[in-house]
């Protein structure tokens, strides 16, 4: 059954460079809808590597190919040098997944979810035992860890599931956003712990988020995905530079006043893309020196009030905006 | 093959361990053969008197009716926990470890199998309160508790592929309500065979209702003809293989769907 390609958790033999490879990877759903058009890249060891796109992009369907859920129906994934379609069971070892939806048991506490998952794994009774301990801690769930994890608040139910995701060492953790619907403070802790676990067990991580600061902070490298096709990757502030331009930020006085705000954008030449913020537009120009007077010029001539306006350096989500061709919020709402 | 063994008790442990910590489930799994027990016991009472059920009062023909009425419910709704579990992602985190999938189906149906077997010996105590008598003996309630595990693995099986292929929730209701009177009816659960239309008599001779009914009453009944027993328990042992194959499966057209 061993064959030469094996690379089995915890020896050591030498890692591949690229932790996750994608190439050409293909799916269609019945009635001809194409998820994925020809998806490839390449996550070098022990780096994050961030997956973006709106709803429908192909995000989730790549993530459920690449943990070996689903089949691609043409292409090739190699994970640790291991093929997802090939070998499924190896691949399952060597990787730890947190979905959307959460995967943990709330009939069970929280070291019972933890011990199950680490046997499943086949830990040793002594090893997985001591691994239950320290992701506790790590995590930060020791109040609860004895406690049914259905009465879990949100972010202590991540927790728990980041750490069931991580009892068996995986070389390879998938997060599929990870922090969707939980508070900001919350949110952030839990991205000091990702960022920390890292780290400390040398980790390669692949995620998905819609919080584009997010990315921005922790990616190493950034994948944006439309329609299944990649349509832009690179590190985030080599996308930001590639850019060249400025971010215009009108705040309006006016809530309402938004759609307004944006259709008076619209039909300026050197405005690019225009996304709605909140109470604010977003505009991407050429030179902001240039484009600011014309942009309070079109807000009053069509009767729109501006509260302030802020002239910034783009940023991941106008990177976002100029590839997508929409905002991400818009879609996901 | 032992690592599915292993796996299987882990998955029947967890769920096991659900029950334990919320007992209501099973307590509520008893309160339909109780009222049958008690309601269909006492309105029937006097049917003994049209012949044909020998000389055994109601009470003792009807319980191992309502034994295999009561796994027959309780595995029809199995799907919905598969349903519950996929819903909160539980499901999906299991299939991405190494856990073999025969060992999740098998988690689930030893677990059931377990409780419906503790919920039996109940209603045979409470059948035995309310004057059912069991000249059979221990080997009899064995046989009845047997049976009705058998058609819990079966039909637990048909029900979880089910939720796994189709996904939703009311289409699952739907068939069952469709499907499991009939099934009861369409046997010699409530009724002597002898007493009723012909072509109920030809249908429940295909019904594994009325097999598992069969094999349970006259276990209990005093001197029961071994063979005719054994062939009807035999037959439920591979219908309930065979669907848990099918349950085994149907994961491929799960995951194929994704």
């Amino acid at each position: 059954m061993p064959r030469a390609v094996a690379v089995s958790p915890g020896t050591k033999t030498p890692e591949p460079v690229a932790a996750v490879e994608v190439r050409d990877l293909t799916k269609r759903y019945p009635g001809d809808v194409r998820a994925l058009d020809g998806v490839g890249f390449t996550v070098p060891t022990g780096t994050v590597f961030g997956l973006l796109g709106p709803n429908g992009a192909g995000k989730s369907t790549t993530m459920k190919i690449l943990t070996t859920l689903a089949r691609p129906d043409s292409g090739t994934v190699r994970i640790a040098g291991l093929d997802v379609v090939a070998e499924p069971r190896r691949v399952r070892r060597v990787i730890g997944c947190v979905t959307q939806r959460s995967g943990v048991d709330p009939a069970a506490t929280g070291r019972e979810n933890l011990t199950l998952q680490g046997r499943l794994h086949g830990m040793s009774r002594a090893e997985l035992a001591r691994r239950v301990d320290e992701l506790v801690e790590l995590l930060d769930v020791g109040a609860v860890a004895e406690r049914v994890a259905g009465g879990y608040s949100g972010g202590t139910k991540r927790k728990l599931d980041i750490a069931m995701s991580l009892i068996h060492r995986p070389r390879v953790l998938f997060l599929d956003e990870p922090t969707t619907g939980l508070d900001p403070e919350i949110r952030s802790e839990i991205w000091e712990h990702i960022a920390r676990l890292a780290r400390q067990e040398r980790l390669t991580i692949l995620l998905t988020t819609h919080y584009l600061e997010e990315a921005d902070r922790l990616a190493d490298r950034v994948s944006i995905l439309d329609r299944g096709r990649v349509v832009a990757e690179g590190s985030p502030g080599r996308l930001k530079d590639d850019l060249n331009g400025d971010a215009v930020v009108v705040e309006l006085v006016e809530p309402g006043m938004v759609g307004a705000a944006r259709r008076a954008l619209d039909g300026l030449t050197l405005v690019r893309e225009v996304v709605a913020e909140g109470v604010a537009v977003r505009a991407r120009v050429d030179d902001a020196a240039v484009a600011v007077p014309q942009v309070l010029a079109a807000l009053t001539a069509d009767g729109v009030a501006a509260a302030s306006v802020t002239v910034a350096m783009p940023s991941l989500h106008d990177v976002y905006l100029h590839y997508a061709g929409r905002s991400i919020r818009e879609t996901e709402r | 093959m032992t690592e599915t063994i292993t796996q299987s008790w882990y998955m029947t442990a967890r769920l096991l361990r659900g029950t334990r910590r919320e007992p209501l489930f099973l307590l509520i799994g008893l309160v339909q053969p109780a009222v049958w027990l008690l309601i269909f016991g006492q309105l029937f009472h006097r049917v003994t008197d049209l012949g044909g059920f020998g000389s055994r009062s109601y009470i003792d023909y009807l319980t191992p009716g309502v034994l295999v009425m009561m796994a027959l419910t309780r595995g029809a709704w199995s799907g919905g926990d598969v349903l519950i579990e996929l819903d909160r992602g539980v499901l999906d985190r299991f299939l991405i470890s190494p856990v073999s999938r025969a060992a999740l189906i098998a988690g689930h149906l030893a677990s059931q199998a377990i409780t419906v077997a503790a919920q039996s010996l109940i209603v045979l105590a409470l059948a035995y309160a309310v004057g059912a008598r069991f000249p059979g003996g221990l080997a009899g309630v064995a046989v009845v508790v047997l049976a009705a595990m058998l058609i819990v693995l079966a039909v637990g099986s048909l029900s979880m592929a089910f939720a796994l292929v189709i996904r939703r929730a009311q289409s699952l209701t739907a068939t069952i309500q469709f499907v499991l009177l009939p099934l009861v009816f369409l046997s010699s659960a409530f009724m002597d065979a002898r007493l009723a239309a012909g072509w109920i008599r030809q249908v429940a001779r295909f019904n594994p209702v009325d097999w598992a009914v069969f094999a349970g009453r006259s276990a209990l009944a005093a001197d029961p003809d071994w063979r005719l027993v054994f062939m009807r328990l035999l037959w439920l042992a591979a219908l309930a293989l065979g669907c848990g194959l099918v349950a085994v499966r149907s994961f491929r057209a799960y995951q194929r769907s994704l």
